[in-house]
């Protein structure tokens, strides 16, 4: 892109500053939170593009089977099962964690805690490298003979063990080795995080004292610590049957493929909550500084988050009432799962009772942070259907999951993003984006959006089973009235793609003509509203200090609706 | 609710549809609409006027807390009751295992679905067996134990008329159960991704009546005995 120009400057810059910073060490190999967290942003975007493409193409399947898709051509079922696969995988795996956990985690645990950077700043370098390793190694996968694999993201053996029924012998296990060095990728990151909440807090700030992010993203990845272990000693099991021979899911030798589904699971449902909970986080720093009004009960939001990680262990056999394994187990589960919709309403109320009696202007951030709201309850409430086994005996593996899953992974993932992305972008780049170009975005992307999963939450109730590339072939799903609904979804989901080009369009002309941010365009209380836009290398001259909690906002008796953290009484 | 589009065509199936109906009405039409209601009447009440400040209230006094307890309280017992709905369904259609009057085998591979059916005989694994691939027969209202296998992969057998779901296993023998309703041919479907050809599983249930089922049966039997005859011939 610009590497010239930036080559030049930094040059420059360098030699003015500190002679010691390369392009290198500034742009490349820096260890500064912020470069790093910008790094993981764009390469969380980028993989956004991917992913989306890839659900362009088989959705145009799904609408049109057997045509032949721009940009793609034929998809055959092969190209069909790793395309749906690989979406999966990079969504979850390569963009919600990446943008959500580490380029948030990054940019703002400093920030917001009033310190000038990690308290491990060279194994936060080394962690993005290992998760730009695990990129590559997946895009590697596309390449090697056989293709990539197409055994869905949930890998469940023998399909995923044995090259002859997943006809992958090559994609399958570097699949694996990608996923597994994106999870030490995150582990180093998680630990920085924690460990710098614990340790670097400006003076004066308490543990209350902390933004509703900072500790969401700290409870993320201490839920991230803890339930990633079983599944990358199961990864490293799978690898081995698929390389060397073991059979610890090989039924025909003593092995077991239902244990794959345990350990997966038991990690693959905490991290829902690891992606949700920061996307909580961000909209709960957006609702208050938007409606001008002090978080509800936020200690108790708090413990309420504890409890939603400690329940997210609990629930994860919902996953497999109907895999086999011993039907008592289901009752168990039922109960835990639907116990879990308590602390989620409770945190879904707290964000609601924010808002009574603020004074609320719709920014665009705050436009996306509602959005989250609006959109995720339904995302919640349709998840009890699923953990009910009764009746998820029905709707499991059908297009309801699909829609349900995607009602709550699209609010996290990409509502979430953007609402950070474009309330942090003025603190990031130290100009304002385009204010109509913004709710462009947000409305056509956010009815784009229902468009193209309410109409599959019907598909779904009336049979349609999940990854079928041509449902054609089942005489009561080939209806004009579904046939309709799968081309109504296509249809949106293109148009959602297409207007991300607004948004693109937006941030590359906000850079370069958007208004001057200055330190604190919204009027927030947070720390990081009090550095330079962008903060310099170290982030503040003198490390502020903290005198209050971060939600003082229309404090009676003070002229002004916000009371920064750092200004004493 | 389900059933005006997809018929109901075994005993557990309307089960199935009530536990829907009820999570529908108490979680759907009650709570979402109730917290999307609002929310919007908040957007709408609270939005920002000129001279009128936000109110400071912190949510910790005991008074203002018990909106984010007592409310939660009814989502409890909300799910309390959608559980103990729920369990008896649950027992009834994946826990007991009612006397079968028929046993069928169905065994899920790489791609179809295979069928052994009991022959005149009644009983499985016994020379009059009917083999069949992609088609299921059965007899309404008869209760069938199926004994489900897997040659390969995980597979899942699915009757969305019977809202009937299992998967299948490489190296076990899953029992479960249904009772046929209503006669008519429906899909069988493979819900568990099972490699290239999982779009390839499409297979169908006959359900018969007696008649009907008695004849298959004897129809079958004669092509056997036609085939048997004529195996020598084509020997030569």
């Amino acid at each position: 892109m610009a590497t010239q120009t930036m080559t030049a400057g930094a040059a420059g810059e360098a030699h003015a500053a500190h002679a010691e910073q390369t392009f290198w060490q500034r742009y490349v190999f820096s260890t500064d939170h912020k470069t790093i967290a910008m790094q993981y942003l764009f390469t969380g975007m980028a993989m956004a593009v991917l992913g989306g493409f890839f659900s362009y193409v088989f959705r145009m399947q799904m609408a049109y089977p057997g045509a032949e898709v721009p940009f793609w051509g034929i998809v055959t079922p092969a190209a069909y099962n790793t395309l749906i696969t690989n979406h999966g995988a990079i969504m979850i795996f390569w963009v919600a964690m990446p943008v959500l956990i580490a380029a948030f985690g990054n940019y703002l645990i400093p920030l917001m805690l009033g310190c000038d950077d990690m308290v491990f700043p060279r194994l936060n370098r080394l962690s993005y490298q290992i998760f730009l390793l695990s990129v590559l190694v997946l895009f590697s996968s596309f390449f090697v003979k056989g293709g990539g694999f197409g055994g869905a993201w949930t890998v469940y053996p023998p399909l995923s063990s044995k090259a002859e029924y997943n006809l992958t012998p090559g994609g399958s296990t570097i699949f694996l080795i990608a996923v597994a060095l994106e999870f030490v990728a995150f582990l180093m990151g998680g630990i920085n995080f924690i460990t710098t909440a614990m340790n670097s807090r400006a003076p004066g700030m308490k543990m209350y004292d902390i933004p509703m992010v900072v500790w969401t993203i700290v409870l993320a990845s201490i839920l991230f610590m803890g339930s990633v272990g079983p599944l990358v000693a199961g990864a490293v099991m799978l690898i081995f049957d698929q390389t060397i021979g073991t059979a610890f899911f090989d039924p025909n030798r003593g092995g077991d493929p239902i244990l794959w589904q345990h350990l997966f699971w038991f990690f693959g449902h905490p991290e829902v909550y690891v992606v949700l909970l920061p996307a909580l986080g961000i909209v709960a720093e957006i609702i208050t500084v938007f409606s001008r009004k002090k978080l509800f009960a936020y200690r108790t939001a708090i413990y309420v988050a504890i409890a939603t990680c400690v329940l997210s262990f609990t629930v994860w056999a919902h996953h497999q009432f109907i895999a086999g394994i011993d039907p008592r187990m289901a009752n168990i589960f039922t109960v835990t799962t639907l116990l879990i919709s308590v602390p989620v309403a409770q945190m879904m109320l707290v964000y609601i009772a924010t808002l009574y009696g603020g004074s609320i202007t719709f920014t665009t951030p705050m436009l996306w942070a509602l959005g989250f709201i609006a959109t995720f309850l339904l995302g919640g409430v349709t998840g009890i259907f699923l953990g009910t086994a009764g009746s998820d005996i029905y709707f499991h593996d059908t297009y309801f999951v699909l829609a349900h899953f995607h009602y709550t992974f699209y609010p996290i993932a990409i509502i979430g993003s953007f609402a950070g992305f474009t309330f942090w972008f003025p603190k990031m780049f130290g100009r304002m984006l385009n204010e109509t170009l913004g709710k462009i975005h947000f409305w056509v992307t956010i009815t784009a959006f229902s468009g193209t999963f309410l109409p599959l939450f019907v598909t779904g109730i009336l049979g349609d089973n999940r990854r079928i590339p041509d449902h054609r072939i089942y005489p009561e799903l080939d209806t004009p009235m579904l046939n309709g609904l799968r081309e109504f979804a296509t249809i949106s989901m293109v148009i959602m793609l297409l207007v991300q080009f607004v948004f693109v369009f937006n941030v590359v002309w906000s850079l370069r003509r958007g208004k001057k941010a200055g330190k604190n365009p919204w009027k927030a209380n947070t720390l990081e509203w009090t550095a330079d836009s962008p903060p310099p290398h170290g982030n503040w001259k003198d490390l502020p200090r903290v005198y209050r909690g971060p939600y003082e906002y229309s404090v009676p008796g003070r002229s002004e609706d916000y009371w920064p953290q750092d200004v004493p009484n | 609710m389900i059933a005006k589009y997809l018929v109901a065509a075994s005993t557990s199936a309307g089960k199935i549809d009530f536990i829907i109906e009820v999570i529908f009405w108490v979680v759907i039409v009650f709570w979402f609409v109730l917290a999307e209601a609002t929310f919007f009447w908040f957007l709408l009440r609270f939005r920002k006027r000129d001279g009128v400040p936000a109110r400071y209230i912190t949510g910790e006094k005991a008074s203002e807390r018990r909106w984010i307890v007592v409310v939660p309280g009814l989502v409890l017992l909300c799910d309390l009751a959608i559980m103990g709905l729920d369990g008896p369904v649950w027992y009834e259609v994946k826990q007991s295992l009612p006397a079968a009057q028929q046993t069928v085998r169905i065994v899920g591979q790489q791609w179809a679905w295979s069928f052994v059916h009991p022959g005149p005989d009644g009983r499985l694994d016994t020379a009059d067996d009917i083999k069949t691939v992609d088609d299921l027969h059965v007899q309404v209202n008869t209760r069938y134990h199926f004994k489900l296998v897997s040659r390969d992969v995980l597979h899942s057998f699915s009757v969305p008329v019977f809202r009937l779901k299992q998967d299948a296993i490489p190296g076990r023998v899953i029992t479960g159960w249904f009772e046929p309703t209503t006669t008519g041919t429906f899909d069988i479907q493979c819900v568990e991704i099972c490699g290239v050809g999982h779009g390839l599983m499409p297979a169908r249930i006959i359900i018969e009546t007696p008649e009907q089922h008695a004849a298959w049966m004897t129809g079958r039997a004669a092509g056997r005995i036609a085939l048997a005859s004529a195996a020598p011939l084509a020997g030569d």
